[in-house]
């Protein structure tokens, strides 16, 4: 840093603080916003299918059809009402007020009964949500077949398949989607004032003209860069320590990493994330279009291409391809890391390289940018 | 009036054309984002990482690794040889699922016990880790079912037979696809309304509006029509590409999807020219749509269904014009969804619009005086 001063520096993160401090739009960007949004995914976003709606008809009740049942109506898993006729039921698939109809035939109890015979059960699911569809196959299944061993055991027979599966769910036994969506949004809610706060109001200064103004001063191109990246630094971790607290203290996520981890990576992530905002207000040096960008290269990435609700490893490869470049991918995962399973270095070191280069690749681009602007 | 509403329209339609970039921004990003979404935003559980620690050298234990090696939702699998391993490739991520077979589970297969096989599953994507567990069942029941044939066994007393309806193969691009249809309209018709009073509020030329003899409702109907044909246009778009693309079935009425798109659109563009009353500034007026969209595309039921919302939240999602509009759309694709149906989730966006539109005009009104 050339012929850089720090008391320059001091003076510019404090000219850039009270701008901050003096516009409540950036406040609220800042604050009310994260908070808004934390909410909003925290209670909105779910995948535990609980309370599945069902309509079960039994076309022939029977006390062995009425013992499925109950094993049916037992489960946390579903909301269960019991008709007759399928016909009860299929407008309600219809219109997706239930996830799925199962049938217990007529001749049930019948073909249960007479050995060597198979008595089938019916799934019907409305597919046009697949997710539910496939949670509605394998929750009934379960429920049959605890219903099967119930069974065998009040017959005094022996129930065994040859082989058990023993499922062990690591890092979240309840299997609480919260536990990974939540942490997922603290990243989204740091994008939003990493890059958008900063490519929004850094746009405004170019529209304004002050940016220029700036650069006829003695201050160096990296002293203006550093002064600007300061107070959002600040205000980026002052929102992290918030969700964190929102998350542990509200959605109860046990955080099982250490602080000084978390904020490790945090500050390796808001480098990468200010380094995008400063980038696309660089190159849009207008208000409007740099909200259209941020929008699409920052918010709806870090959403939807960060491995945040929906799998990396299921999308097809020009995409996985794609998703290597966005630091909220890596930043998700060591979230999810730190607040679930603890300091697992495996899994960060790699994570923070990454988001390492990729705020490299931005600072030299913006520095290179904003230096021809200067000449 | 119709005259001067006709010159309005026209106005606000070469105000929101003019610009070269504005015009790329109302065509481009939607339809790359068609693109990249269709294929990303899925729940749909392929390619997984699965490591096998297999410690019997046993043929039935062969034939069962066989059997997970020849499943195709699994593209790579990882053979360990220590039990250290299965903490690593779980920790670092490298294995979504680690089955364990142990060093006795032949012997016991073959003396008739039932030998215990465990699955390791990563908890922090539990979503995914569930639907893993329910193919790894399957591929077990089948060799149960296969094992027991072998020993002479009867036939299972029951069992399941599922029909998956509308979609029977669980294709997920048939779910993204039509809820995209919604979600990217709405996006298209709320930023061009919502900045285009703001925009004319910075410029000071909304006050020219205000003092010309146009009264406020013709104002409205002057910023609503061309922004409806806009966004209309641009929904069009990607419907045929979500049919032609994508080859998602399209099943239902055309005729019925466009009432239904019209009083969406309307409500959409109520709330639009309801936030851009209120914001002083583009910034505000941006601000105010993230305000809106992001919990609007939540409340939808697009990424998360809303039956798993906690029961207080439920019956806000009704407010959501885009959850009734996303039902209307998925269910003229896929199910054929009579009128009657149709209906049943319109009239809900026709109310909203009502309120919105109304709440605007009055805004413009206040500003009047």
């Amino acid at each position: 840093m050339k012929g850089g001063s720090p008391r320059r520096l001091k003076a510019l993160i404090a000219k850039e603080w009270l701008q901050i401090m003096r516009d409540p739009s950036s406040f609220i960007i800042a604050f009310v916003l994260p908070m808004l949004l934390l909410f909003a995914f925290g209670y909105a976003l779910s995948l535990d299918a609980v309370g599945l709606k069902l309509g079960l008809v039994l076309e022939n009740p029977s006390p062995q059809s009425r013992s499925f049942a109950a094993a049916l109506t037992d489960s946390r898993y579903f909301n269960v009402r019991i008709g007759h006729d399928r016909r009860d039921f299929e407008d309600d698939l219809l219109a997706g007020r239930i996830a799925g109809i199962v049938i217990v035939p007529r001749y049930f109890s019948e073909r249960l009964a007479r050995a060597g015979d198979t008595a089938p059960i019916q799934i019907l699911t409305d597919a046009s949500q697949p997710n539910t569809a496939s949670f509605v196959q394998n929750y009934v299944r379960g429920a049959w077949q605890s219903w099967l061993q119930l069974r065998a055991r009040e017959q005094g027979r022996e129930f065994r398949q040859p082989v058990r599966l023993q499922p062990r769910y690591w890092f979240n036994t309840e299997l609480n989607s919260h536990f990974f969506l939540v942490p997922g949004s603290v990243a989204i809610v740091m994008t939003l004032i990493g890059a958008i706060l900063t490519a929004l109001v850094v746009a405004r200064e170019w529209e304004r003209g002050t940016m220029e103004a700036m650069m006829a001063t003695p201050i160096t191109i990296y002293e203006l860069l550093l002064g600007k990246l300061v107070p959002y630094y600040i205000m980026g971790m002052g929102s992290m320590f918030l969700t964190l607290f929102v998350s542990v203290e509200v959605f109860h996520v046990p955080f099982r990493g250490s602080f000084a981890v978390l904020c490790l990576v945090a500050t390796v992530f808001l480098m990468a994330a200010l380094g995008l905002g400063l980038l696309i207000s660089t190159l849009a040096r207008n208000q409007f279009v740099a909200a259209q960008v941020a929008l699409l290269a920052a918010f709806l990435p870090s959403f939807l291409l960060s491995g945040f609700i929906f799998e990396i490893s299921s999308m097809p490869w020009p995409i996985q391809i794609i998703t290597r470049a966005i630091s909220a991918r890596y930043f998700v995962s060591s979230l999810q890391t730190l607040f679930l399973a603890g300091d697992i270095w495996a899994e960060l070191v790699p994570d923070i390289l990454a988001m390492l280069v990729i705020a490299a690749v931005l600072f030299s681009i913006t520095a290179l940018k904003t230096v021809k602007r200067l000449d | 009036m119709w005259n001067r509403i006709g010159a309005l329209i026209i106005k606000e339609f070469l105000a929101t054309l003019r610009d070269k970039r504005a015009r790329v921004v109302l065509i481009g990003p939607p339809l790359v984002q068609m693109f990249i979404f269709s294929f990303a935003a899925t729940l749909e559980v392929k390619n997984v990482n699965l490591a096998i620690f297999n410690e019997d050298n046993g043929k039935a234990a062969h034939e069962l690794v066989q059997r997970f090696r020849g499943s195709r939702t699994f593209s790579h699998i990882r053979l360990l040889h220590t039990t250290r391993q299965i903490r690593q490739v779980i920790d670092a991520r490298k294995a979504l699922a680690v089955v364990h077979i142990p060093q006795d589970f032949s012997k016991k297969l073959y003396a008739g016990q039932s030998p215990e096989v465990q699955i390791i599953l990563d908890g922090r994507s539990s979503n995914t880790a569930q639907i893993v567990q329910g193919y790894l069942s399957r591929i077990v029941d089948g060799f149960n079912h296969d094992v027991g044939a072998l020993r002479g066994a009867p036939p299972p007393q029951s069992e399941l037979v599922t029909r998956h309806w509308f979609n029977p193969n669980l294709e997920y691009t048939w779910y993204t696809v039509p809820s995209l249809v919604g979600l990217l309209t709405m996006i298209i018709g709320v930023v061009i309304t919502a900045l285009s009073v703001a925009r004319e509020r910075e410029l000071g030329t909304f006050d020219q509006l205000l003092v010309s003899p146009l009264t406020p409702f013709e104002i409205l109907i002057g910023k609503t029509v061309p922004s409806l044909l806009i966004a209309g246009t641009d929904g069009t778009l990607i419907l045929l590409i979500g049919i032609f693309a994508f080859r998602i079935p399209f099943n239902g009425s055309l005729v019925s999807l466009y009432v239904s798109m019209f009083f969406f659109l309307a409500a959409i563009i109520g709330i639009g020219l309801f936030i851009s009353s209120l914001a002083r500034t583009q910034q505000q007026a941006f601000l105010g749509t993230f305000t809106f969209a992001v919990p609007a595309v939540l409340l939808s039921g697009f990424a998360t269904p809303i039956d798993n919302m906690p029961d207080w939240l439920q019956p806000v999602t009704l407010l959501d014009p885009l959850r009734h509009f996303m039902t209307v759309v998925r269910g003229i694709f896929l199910k054929a969804l009579p009128p009657d149906f149709v209906f049943a989730n319109t009239w809900p966006m026709a109310a909203i619009a009502a309120v919105t539109l109304t709440a605007a005009a009055l805004l413009f009104n206040r500003r009047l005086e």
